[in-house]
Order: structure tokens, then C-alpha cells, then sequence
């Protein structure tokens, strides 16, 4: 199921001060696939998540060590531009925060950062964007309102769709619907099932439902170990461990 | 459950007691200065400079002191912003919370913060001294850039370190350096530099001591950065100290007008924060 990973993850070992995260992971993500990731709150979920495009790197006293092969090239090597890691991958995080600026340029601000785009190209961009994320016919007549102004529902689409505009191949999601109410759930939900086309997807949840709606695979992390990982239906109905069963079982989170 | 309410009703009136306090001394000091400024305000005060007699006169007005005082506030305030955006960004954005220099730096502009302005004022004086420049509006400005300094650093701080970390991920996930997600966070913070530029301009304006050595004082309008320049706050001190009974009395209109220009930068500054947080989410 995995012969081509988009990412590899080899003996991950990520330590905080004296505290031991994640222990020793070792993971293949598949390409263009949603990914869910599960396990009980502190267990490391996030960690892991975000050791994918080395967010971790300004947290203090963070440590890591093993490798993470993105593409086949480890983006632990010191030689690695970090900026260009982080370009390849979308981050949707627990809540929205829209960056203190109008709609459109919320949109245009990676493509802006990464080059220099004429307005006719960043026009095009902006509206391909917001009509993936089907944010478009909600305000294309005020692109440039302030971001603030959108409904935290909107205003997570609109992140999406500012992470999507760098043109990324993959999409974390730190439990991005966490803050949203049903309706806007399920349009996120939606979304992710439709850009698996496109993008590798990842995210965290504690939302076993969410796991077995949106995703192809389920990782359970337990205490800082992968403790399974295998197809969604498989994981959730026919666990093979002791703790996979107990937490599918207890809905703990 | 009497003794309850009791204690309810004590403390609300004390506290009622101390906002009368304090809201009475204000609008006392408030009083006293229209009350005996008023009469002595006239346009020329704020039209001419002083006719006839160094540092006193009866003639004439205060703008010598009124372009002076901006000049050098205005002057310290653009300049310490200059010097305090970086560090501040640098602490925060390159160096990390718990970074030991990090935390020092911020006691060290804590302490520099507490230190009298006469301080600054010898210490400008002395920079002057070497360098051999004159009492003057350079002079000024750099011993006001110092003691306003830790102020910016320290209010910019603060206000930093209320951005969320979130919105710092969100663009550093976006391939961001740090440099660019910085900006970022001066975007998001924006209404919070208005609040600092107003606490530097308003400690700048009224400061006497650390102009006192190094801007002089002078009854012309300096027209370049070598010559003295005078102040507000050194007018009203030279003004009070006039045995003439009308001089003293201009020291309140002098007094009047320095607290009208520190309202409007407070009005003005408050409008743009206002103006600018817009974009800002909370």
C-alpha cells in the first residue's frame, strides 16, 4: 500500500526539555491519500504533525533526531532550505488566524512571497483559490474587506485556500475543525475528501467519526508511539492491538 | 449575611473613594492651569517668539518653546521607534521566549527604564562633551532618543508577545522567513505602536531634565540641528521663576498649552490605532 510514500519517516525521536514526545516513529505516509492521525490528548499527535514541516524548529529547547523524507530528501539536513519545505505544505491550524490584512491578500501572500507575480496572474490565482475552496461566490464582491470580517467558518476556507495558493503537495491539518460549527465541519470535511486529488492530506483528530468520514488511513499514536496504523475501516472495526481496541472502543479523547 | 454585605459596601465606597481621589486631582491640576492661564492666552503667545529679555519678557509668545518641544519629542520618538522596532522584533522573533539574553535584555531595559531622566540628561551631556557639540537641538533629541528608548522597547514587547503564536505558524507554514513573518506581526500590532509612540511623545514633551543640559535654550526658532532649542517645559520653569507677576502668569499659559498639544497626540494617536486595527484579528 505504500510502495511510493510522498512521506517517509524514520526513527523520529522529537524531545522538549527533558520530556520524550514522540519515540522513535517510524512511518511511510501515502501519496495523494488522507491520512488521519488519532490518540488521546498530549500524546503527540500535533508533534508529529507539525515535525512534518518543522514548525517544532522555534519551539524552545525542542530536539530532534531520525529523518523525515520528504519527496526522498531528509528535511532534518542542515543543508535543507526550511522556507522551501514549509512552501510544499499546507497548514490548517485549530483555528482560523487569518493574517491582519484584506481577503485577497490573504490569498496572495504566499504566491507574493515566492515570487513576483504579475496582478493579472494574481487575480487568477486569487479567484481559483477561493472557488476551490468555494469561498468565491461568498465574497468576490469584497476581496478586499478585511479578513477579520468572514465568519470563523469562512475564515478557515479562506486559510485553506491561502495555504493552497503556494501550490503545495501536501495539507496538515491540526484538527482544523475543531473551532467550526456542524455545517461548516462538513464543508471542510468535503473539501479535504475532494483535494485528495490533488494534495496528500494529514490531519489530526480526536473526532473518530471525522477519521473514518474523510480518511483512507488511520494512525494511532499512543503515548508518543505509533502503536497501528492501517486502512480506516480495517483500523476502526478490526484493530489488531490491546490499546487500538480499548481507545476505538472508548471513544477516550 | 450582614456582615457580608457590609464588607461589600465597604469596599465598593472605597474604591469609590480613590477614583474621586484620583479623578479630582485631575481635573484640579486641569482647572488650576485654564483657570490661571486662560487670562494670559492670547495669539501672540502662540504666534511669536519672546520679545525683550532673555528667558522672560513680557512681550511677545512661547513658540520658540512650542516648536522646540516638538521638534526634540517628535524628533526622539522617530528616532527611538528606529532603534526599538528591531530590538524588540529581534528579541521576540529571533531570540525566543525563554532565551536567557532574551530575558536579560528585558531587565536591563526595565532598569533603564526606572532611571531618572537628569540621568540621561548628565549622560548626553557627556556624549556632547566628547564629541564636542554644544547645548543644542541634536544635543536634545539624543539624550530624549535615550530616555524614551526603553519605554518604546518595553511597550512594543509586550504588545509582541500578545500575537498569537498561531498567526506566526501561519506564515512561516506559508515558506515565510522570519524576517517576512515579522512583518506580519508589525501589521497585527500596529494599533500598539500608536499606544507607544504616544508614551514616548508624552514623556519626551514633558521631560525638563534631560533637556536641560543639552538642548539650551534660545528665543529664536532653531533653524538647524547645531543651534539651542527651547522647551515647554524649561519656558514654563524659567517663566515661574520670574519675580515679574505677568511672566508667572504666562508660565500658566505656557503650562495650558502644553497639555492641549499632549491631548491632541493622544486624540490622534488613538484615532489611528483605532484606524488600524481593523485588519487585526482577535
Amino acid at each position: 500500500m505504500t510502495n511510493n510514500p510522498h512521506i517517509s519517516v524514520q526513527h523520529l525521536n522529537v524531545s522538549i526539555g527533558n520530556h520524550e514526545i514522540l519515540k522513535d516513529i517510524t512511518i511511510n505516509i501515502p501519496n495523494k491519500k488522507v491520512i488521519s492521525i488519532i490518540g488521546p490528548s498530549g500524546c503527540g499527535k500535533t508533534t508529529l504533525l507539525k515535525s512534518f514541516n518543522r514548525l517544532l524548529d522555534d519551539t524552545p529547547d525542542v530536539k530532534v533526531t531520525g529523518k523525515v523524507l520528504l519527496d526522498g530528501e531528509n528535511i532534518y539536513d542542515p543543508k535543507a532550505e526550511v522556507t522551501h519545505i514549509r512552501k510544499k505544505m499546507g497548514l490548517l491550524s485549530q483555528r482560523p488566524y487569518p493574517l491582519p490584512m484584506s481577503i485577497y491578500d490573504n490569498v496572495a501572500y504566499g504566491p507574493r512571497l515566492h515570487g513576483n507575480p504579475k496582478k493579472v496572474e494574481l487575480d487568477q490565482l486569487v479567484e481559483t483559490q477561493l472557488k476551490a475552496t468555494g469561498l468565491w461566490n461568498e465574497v468576490k464582491d469584497r476581496l478586499h474587506a478585511p479578513a477579520t470580517r468572514l465568519s470563523i467558518g469562512q475564515q478557515q476556507r479562506l486559510c485553506l485556500a491561502r495555504g493552497l495558493a503556494v501550490e503545495p503537495e501536501i495539507i496538515l491539518g491540526d484538527e482544523s475543525t475543531s473551532a467550526l460549527d456542524p455545517v461548516s465541519t462538513s464543508i471542510i470535511e468535503d473539501l479535504f475528501i475532494h483535494l485528495k486529488q490533488k494534495y496528500t492530506i494529514v490531519l489530526v483528530t480526536h473526532i473518530l467519526r471525522q477519521a473514518r468520514r474523510v480518511s483512507d488511513y488511520i494512525i494511532f499514536v499512543y503515548m508518543g508511539k505509533i502503536i497501528e496504523f492501517g486502512p480506516t475501516e480495517e483500523l476502526l472495526l478490526n484493530p489488531q492491538k490491546e490499546l487500538t481496541k480499548e481507545y476505538v472502543k472508548g471513544f477516550i479523547s | 449575611m450582614i456582615r457580608r454585605k457590609l464588607e461589600e459596601n465597604f469596599f465598593k465606597v472605597l474604591m469609590l473613594l480613590a477614583i474621586v481621589i484620583v479623578a479630582g486631582s485631575f481635573f484640579l491640576i486641569v482647572g488650576t492651569i485654564f483657570y490661571k492661564g486662560v487670562p494670559f492666552m492670547n495669539w501672540d503667545i502662540i504666534t511669536k517668539i519672546p520679545g525683550g529679555g532673555f528667558y522672560i519678557g513680557k512681550e511677545g509668545g512661547v513658540l520658540n518653546a512650542i516648536i522646540g518641544s516638538l521638534y526634540i519629542a517628535g524628533g526622539a520618538t522617530v528616532l527611538g521607534l528606529l532603534i526599538s522596532i528591531p530590538v524588540a522584533i529581534y528579541i521576540n522573533m529571533y531570540l525566543g521566549s525563554r532565551n536567557v539574553i532574551a530575558n536579560s535584555l528585558r531587565i536591563a531595559f526595565d532598569v533603564l527604564f526606572g532611571i531618572p531622566s537628569i540621568v540621561y540628561g548628565a549622560f548626553g551631556f557627556l556624549i556632547m562633551v566628547y564629541f564636542g557639540i554644544k547645548a543644542s537641538l541634536l544635543g536634545g533629541i539624543v539624550a530624549v532618543t535615550l530616555l524614551v528608548i526603553p519605554i518604546l522597547v518595553r511597550t512594543l514587547d509586550e504588545v509582541i508577545i500578545t500575537v498569537p503564536k498561531e498567526l506566526r505558524d501561519a506564515s512561516l507554514a506559508l515558506g515565510a522567513t522570519r524576517w517576512e513573518m515579522s512583518k506580519v506581526v508589525l501589521r497585527q500590532i500596529r494599533p500598539g505602536i500608536f499606544t507607544a509612540i504616544l508614551l514616548s511623545f508624552g514623556r519626551a514633551i514633558g521631560d525638563v531634565a534631560s533637556v536641560l543640559f543639552t538642548a539650551g535654550f534660545s528665543d529664536n526658532i532653531p533653524t538647524s540641528l547645531h543651534q539651542p532649542a527651547a522647551t515647554l517645559p524649561l519656558a514654563i520653569f524659567f517663566q515661574l521663576g520670574s519675580p515679574v507677576e505677568e511672566v508667572q502668569g504666562r508660565a500658566y499659559a505656557s503650562a495650558l498649552i502644553l497639555t492641549i498639544v499632549v491631548l491632541i497626540i493622544t486624540v490622534l494617536s488613538s484615532l489611528l490605532a483605532k484606524r488600524f486595527s481593523k485588519n487585526k484579528i482577535q
